[in-house]
């Protein structure tokens, strides 16, 4: 694959290897495959929600093949079957993405990429690579664990997607199999691990709130859009909180704030 | 058509923020209030699309099997249960329902 020999050319850049690496290459490849093979499995779940939504064989293999990342595309198939406005659908697709500009440049630091290798790099920036390569001790099996979890994870979330978008097909009514469960079961199991303090728990609180209560009355897909407002709304609410407690809280957001930038992954279930 | 608009614009949007974060200067992201706001976004989203893809057709609210489900869903993630597990249980248990009648 071209990601591959690109990756491996940069390799040279890398700063000299100590006598013996602080972690064999196999422990790095075991830890990378564990979470490549199972998260890439769970493409099946998504190429059948994609079916069962009514896109077709080509849109749904397209969406894992350029988009990878899985809660957008769910998001986006989801949207899409409850018949919203594609820029619409798109958008909160987009807005889920967002978090991964924020580990691309966790991991830029980490991997030291030249600049011609960055552009293939950048696919496989998710949840499960930045959580893979963040656990590495050193830049040679930081490498190593962002190109085996990356590659695992990119082909076999795209061959499960072909079959489970092919099986969807063959099962027909995929609501008679409880298909239809599959998608929010994934994104309340990417939400879980991230409701680690108060701010969060309120924030999806209200998020859920502001859905429920705007979603007979705003068009398809508007009520998922208003219902980021919660973020910004808690941490007005958070910042006000704090200011009127005085300075003297003043570490707790800092640290928060580390806390907040790590990957919310299965990586130790997985 | 419009699917492959929706699938256009998203595949290109989720491609650059990748491609920015990789490729930023360290600093430019880095103010806590801009990695706060980044962090706590997804947990906003996420429970929304859980909760209208749990309780409504995208348009109309409503309780189905898929609200048993997603709960099952919920208590397999409770015990640790891993990734693959909680969504095949949710679809389990959404399929036994509706076999019931739910």
């Amino acid at each position: 694959m071209a990601e591959q020999t690109d990756i491996r050319t940069t390799e040279e850049a890398a700063p000299p290897e100590p006598a013996r690496p602080a972690k064999p290459d196999s422990a790095v490849i075991r830890d990378a495959l564990g979470v490549g093979i199972a998260v890439g499995l769970s493409g099946f779940a998504f190429g059948v929600t994609s079916a069962g939504a009514g896109l077709s064989l080509l849109q749904t293999c397209a969406l894992s093949l350029l988009v990878f990342t899985g809660a957008s595309q769910f998001a986006l198939v989801g949207a899409l079957a409850a018949g919203g406005n594609p820029l619409t659908a798109a958008a909160g697709a987009f807005f889920l993405g967002v978090r991964n500009a924020f580990y691309g440049l966790r991991l830029s630091a980490v991997l030291g990429y030249r600049a011609t290798a960055r552009p293939f790099a950048a696919h496989w920036v998710i949840d499960e690579t930045t959580a893979v390569t963040l656990a590495q001790p050193d830049r040679r099996s930081a490498r190593l664990g962002f190109t085996v979890t990356g590659l695992s994870l990119y082909a076999l979330w795209n061959l499960t997607t072909l079959i489970g978008a092919l099986g969807a097909e063959a099962l027909g009514d995929t609501e008679a199999w409880g298909l239809d469960a599959a998608s929010p079961a994934v994104f309340l199991a990417l939400l879980a691990p991230m409701l680690r303090s108060t701010v969060e728990r309120v924030a999806a609180g209200l998020a859920v709130v502001l859905v429920m209560t705007t979603l007979p009355l705003l068009p398809t897909g508007v009520p998922v859009l208003l219902s980021a407002l919660a973020a910004p709304a808690v941490l007005v609410v958070q910042g006000r909180r704090e200011r009127a407690q005085g300075t003297g809280n003043d570490t707790t957001p800092t640290a928060d704030g580390d806390a907040h930038d790590r990957p919310a992954t299965e990586e130790k279930r997985a | 058509m419009n699917v492959w608009i929706a699938i256009a614009a998203t595949a290109v949007g989720c491609y650059l923020v990748k491609y920015l974060g990789l490729s930023a200067p360290a600093g430019v992201l880095e103010r806590p209030l801009v990695k706060r706001l980044a962090a706590l976004l997804p947990v906003a989203l996420l429970a929304a699309l859980t909760a209208q893809q749990t309780f409504s057709d995208g348009h109309h609210l409503m309780l189905d099997a898929k609200a048993a489900g997603v709960a099952a869903a919920a208590v397999a993630l409770v015990l640790r249960a891993p990734f693959l597990l909680v969504v095949g249980v949710a679809v389990a248990v959404t399929a036994g329902v509706r076999a019931l009648g739910g």
